[in-house]
């Protein structure tokens, strides 16, 4: 573990994304303590330009302080992103795990639907499935949760799949262990870094579609969101560019931020570079 | 992007001839600019047809309005003026309306209209096919003509408004020779428009565009003085902006134009801004509760609320200056508006103490209790007004959760009455008997049918009132019971009224007498013509 983290330290992209990661996150933990009224309060004049008014991106076409919304905003998308790839790891993994691991008609039962869920583009699954069960927070984690699984789970299902064939997993086997027991106590943990990887980019893809669904109109009405000021802003981008560029800069940072993470991630993790 | 659309610009319009210039992509639509010149225009969304008996959207009724005509048209302040109908007599009972029809008008197919046109059509077709024209014309006894040149139209019992019955989407004439004894609706004459109107239908470009051009047998001598109209479908409201700037198209109406742009196109030196032509329209807009539910029920939360609320930030905020505070049922705009009723100032105090009576105490976080609002899914300007509820209610210790819908989820939502506060705008059409009796009316509470009385509004005095002053044959009669029922309405707030909305109606400034009457866009622009 420790030549992993001393790999990914000495990653520069691990260092930058971590720390504008860490830095998103400050923010957001921080959102109350920085703005303690809601990013929703009319806060001073409508169209004030960045420092105006004391606001310092500025506020939007209603008075509302940018600078609130950015930094709320970074709540939710956080909160989404992180709770939709748990749901989607949640789903994906176990399924990957039992396709893998039963093999056989299992296997096929689960390849097949998996196949089918891929076959549709994610985005327009994830608007129709919102649309229809009305906009809160949890329809669209449930969403983004439904429709980011199948990577996840044809990842898991062919790293356990090889993972299954090693000797100590036949050894677990003789000595009688339950399937069960040898799935997650021996197989899964080392199958796990490749997809811990390609959780953490889940993370950033989520975010993004997120935004995109705000951005449509299909956000939760009562959380503020990036995509939803990005959205909301759009139409006078003409007169006020600050209502837009400052919520699109916060996507630009975080879901690089959480892409580098995850490549400094995949290096560390990966046995062959870590050890060189 | 309409980038293909406006590819074509439209250049000179003085009076040196045709000038037209072939874009990017070049599809040969040239458009001619005599003398009196061509006008290009902006319409959105696309119509589905244009035959206004059938159907009375907007974009139907802006373009309909040139093709078909009706009897009448309005001035400004809603007095009739004469179209169709030359001239008219009321009798004293107000019983006995006789219209002469002018004689030298003609179908655009050349078959001379006759009053046998307007028994057809206001006796038989609009009967069965447009319900506003339905509840006017079931009033009457009978529609008889008298030779070919004069309409007698007897009513079973007075109705005071029945003057302003006879708009063109109210009451559009048809052709009897190519509707009667048809299936209206399926009738092929419905996608080549044949009406009495000064411009014809000349082509019509699915997706693109619908150019009438004038109507050389117009009954008017000079009449129109446009040549043609170019109507554009332009759905991005970032391009109808440009298009305005650029001068490709030379007029907008109603919502083309964003509230925020309006202002900035104003200014510019080629654009006049008018929002007058709206006064037969003269929506009013309102926060709607549902009084069938708690607490809705209790006037004194409805006044809390209305004390909350601000009509001051919609207009200048969410409206930009294009709507006026509105302070009761009946527009300022119309007939029988009476200012002198109890209105509400902004007070969050006085809000806070009618819920402490009421009995609604605060809870830690300083909440007393929790509501939802259907937010109208008709665009941005809904979506601000129903944050601004939000925002608003919470000063008074009201959390308020927005609930988002599509918009047939909306009119379900709403006409089946299962939602707690929600937002609704209504047209008038020139007379509270016409427009507004029927959100406040009992008698008008049906489950299933959107713009009725959804909030399920119970008075039955207030029911009295409107009945009797709809068949009221004096001004002053009539006056007298609407002011009673707006005092009533304005202390019981069945809704809670916000603002007057006005439309901006955006135009090149070298055309003249365009908007001249009060349904502005919808009329028949006979008139218009360029003067530079």
């Amino acid at each position: 573990m420790n030549k992993t983290l001393r790999t990914f330290l000495r990653r520069p992209a691990g260092i930058v994304g971590l720390t504008l990661l860490g830095l998103v996150c400050l923010v957001a933990v921080l959102a109350p303590l920085l703005y303690p009224a809601s990013p929703w309060d009319i806060a001073g004049m409508p169209f004030a330009r960045p420092g105006e008014d004391g606001m310092v991106f500025g506020s939007d076409t209603l008075g509302r302080d940018i600078a609130a919304g950015v930094v709320h905003g970074a709540r939710v998308s956080l909160i989404i992103g992180v709770t939709s790839t748990i749901a989607a790891l949640a789903i994906g993994v176990t399924l990957g795990a039992v396709a893998g691991f039963a093999g056989g008609m299992t296997d096929r039962v689960i390849v097949r639907i998996t196949e089918i869920f891929q076959t549709i583009p994610n985005f327009v699954l994830a608007i129709l499935l919102v649309a229809i069960l009305t906009p809160t927070l949890s329809t669209i984690i449930f969403s983004i949760g439904l429709v980011s699984w199948p990577p996840l789970a044809r990842l898991t299902r062919s790293q356990v799949q090889s993972v299954a064939q090693r000797e100590f997993v036949q050894a677990a086997r003789c000595q009688g262990q339950s399937a069960a027991s040898v799935l997650v106590r021996h197989v899964l943990p080392n199958a796990i870094s490749p997809i811990i990887v390609t959780g953490s980019l889940t993370v950033a893809a989520a975010i993004l579609i997120e935004a995109a669904l705000s951005f449509m109109g299909l956000g939760d009405p009562n959380h503020m969101s990036w995509g939803y000021m990005i959205g909301a802003g759009r139409t006078v981008i003409r007169q006020a560019w600050w209502m837009s560029v400052f919520p699109g800069l916060a996507i630009l940072l975080t879901v690089v931020a959480i892409n580098l993470v995850g490549e400094a991630l995949n290096d560390a993790l990966n046995p062959r570079i870590s050890r060189s | 992007m309409n980038r293909r659309e406006f590819s074509k610009l439209l250049l000179a319009t003085g009076t040196t001839g045709v000038a037209a210039q072939t874009g990017l992509f070049g599809d040969m639509v040239a458009y001619a600019q005599n003398g009196e010149g061509g006008l290009t225009a902006i319409i959105q969304p696309e119509p589905p047809l244009l035959v206004v008996a059938l159907n009375q959207q907007i974009p139907v009724g802006i373009i309909g309005g040139k093709l078909y005509e009706s009897l009448l048209s309005y001035d400004f302040d809603l007095s009739p003026r004469p179209q169709l109908a030359k001239s008219w007599t009321v009798s004293e009972d107000g019983l006995t309306y006789t219209f002469e029809l002018v004689d030298n008008a003609k179908w655009h197919d050349g078959t001379p209209f006759t009053a046998a046109d307007v028994v057809f059509s206001c006796d038989v077709m609009l009967k069965e096919v447009h319900p506003r024209a339905r509840a006017n014309f079931d009033r009457c006894e009978s529609i008889t003509a008298e030779g070919d040149h004069t309409v007698v139209f007897k009513l079973k019992e007075p109705f005071a408004p029945f003057l302003l019955a006879f708009e063109t989407s109210s009451a559009p004439i048809m052709p009897k020779h190519l509707y009667e004894g048809t299936d209206y609706r399926n009738n092929p004459a419905n996608d080549t428009p044949v009406g009495t109107g000064p411009f014809k239908l000349a082509e019509w470009v699915r997706g693109s565009h619908i150019r009438l051009e004038a109507n050389a047998d117009y009954y008017h001598e000079g009449e129109p003085g446009l040549t043609e109209i170019f109507y554009r479908v332009v759905p991005d409201g970032a391009s109808r902006s440009v298009a305005m700037e650029t001068g490709e198209a030379q007029l907008s109406q109603f919502s083309d134009i964003e509230t925020f742009d309006v202002q900035r196109l104003a200014d510019m030196p080629h654009l006049d801004l008018t929002t007058k032509g709206y006064e037969f329209f003269s929506p009013v807009l309102w926060y709607e509760p549902n009084l069938r539910r708690e607490p809705f029920n209790d006037v004194r939360f409805r006044k809390a609320m209305r004390l909350l609320l601000d009509p001051n930030f919609i207009v200048e905020r969410i409206m930009f200056g294009l709507a006026q505070p509105a302070t009761g049922p009946i527009a300022s705009t119309t007939k029988f508006y009476d200012a002198n009723v109890t209105t509400y100032e902004q007070d969050v105090e006085k809000a806070n103490a009618l819920l402490d009576e009421m009995g609604l105490a605060k809870d830690a976080d300083g909440k007393r209790i929790t509501i939802h609002h259907l937010v109208v899914p008709f665009g941005e300007m809904w979506t601000r007004l129903a944050e601004y509820f939000r925002q608003a209610m919470s000063a008074g210790g009201i959390e308020v959760v927005l609930d988002s819908t599509d918009p047939g989820g909306f009119a379900e939502t709403v006409s089946n009455w299962d939602y707690d506060t929600t937002c609704n705008m209504l047209y008038q059409f020139g007379d509270p008997a016409l427009g507004v009796a029927r959100s406040y009316i009992s008698s008008n509470i049906r489950k299933g049918v959107m713009f009725t009385n959804t909030q399920g509004y119970e008075n039955a005095e207030v029911d009295t009132l409107f009945a009797e002053a709809a068949v009221q044959t004096s001004e002053e009669a009539r006056q007298e019971r609407y002011s009673k029922a707006q005092q009533i309405l304005c202390d019981e707030l069945p809704v809670l009224w916000m603002t007057e909305q006005k439309f901006a109606t955006l135009y090149d400034n070298r055309i003249a007498d365009l908007i001249v009457t009060a349904t502005g866009v919808n009329a028949n622009f006979a008139k218009a013509h360029y003067v530079k």
